[in-house]
């Protein structure tokens, strides 16, 4: 399945853009993407924590995608 | 409605936070001015860059907001949050409560600028005279 995926603050300059689309297989998981982007983007392992938000909720691992989801990779907030 | 929620592209205004929780049956009103700082463990700071998903950021603040006023028995709330490049001294977020009592407002804004930090998804970038760095975002 094709998955856009938005990311901001420092996960935006790991991935070298605002948008990204990823190919992964169907009904994988928020804990799938977030081994892949660790697979393909190291830096991510040097973060304190990585979320993933779906639709713009925070998502736990065990989530599966839905084709038209909204993703985006949410690395450690701090507004205030 | 007893919360506001707002994200400005613009100076925040203590003043109208302020207008916007009080109300005849409260006694007291809470207001947390959050300012930027000119110095980050000693090094000078020049500026900082807010950017936010905005969609989720107004959705977890309602959260607070709503969490807040079950929780603390508070009579109003609004949280306002700016985004884009902040100097110096200029304020980042603003938070308003009123209550028929003190406790329950110190303790409801103290809450939610504890929570804001935890789970909002804004991000701030400081930036140096020699280099920019993510807020919090490495160990």
């Amino acid at each position: 399945m094709k998955l856009k995926v938005m990311a901001f603050g420092i996960a935006r300059d790991i991935l070298g853009s605002a948008e990204v689309d990823f190919d992964l297989p169907e009904n994988s998981k928020v804990g799938d993407l977030k081994e892949h982007l660790l697979k393909q983007f190291p830096a991510f392992a040097g973060l304190r924590h990585l979320a993933v938000a779906v639709n713009c909720e925070y998502a736990e691992d065990e989530v599966i995608f839905n084709a038209m989801d909204e993703v985006v990779i949410i690395p450690p907030v701090s507004g205030g | 409605m007893r919360h506001n929620i707002q994200l400005f592209d613009q100076p925040l205004d203590p003043a109208l936070a302020r207008q916007q929780v009080e109300d005849p049956s409260c006694g007291g009103v809470v207001l947390f001015v959050g300012n930027v700082r000119n110095a980050t463990q000693g090094k000078e700071v020049l500026r900082l860059e807010f950017e936010s998903y905005r969609p989720m950021a107004l959705r977890e603040m309602e959260k607070i907001a709503i969490e807040s006023l079950e929780r603390f028995r508070i009579h109003k709330m609004s949280i306002h949050h700016r985004l884009g490049t902040l100097q110096i001294g200029e304020s980042a977020v603003i938070i308003a409560v009123s209550a028929p009592h003190r406790k329950a407002a110190f303790k409801a804004c103290a809450y939610a600028i504890d929570t804001l930090k935890e789970t909002v998804p804004i991000w701030k970038k400081e930036i140096f005279s020699d280099g920019e760095v993510w807020v919090a975002a490495t160990p």
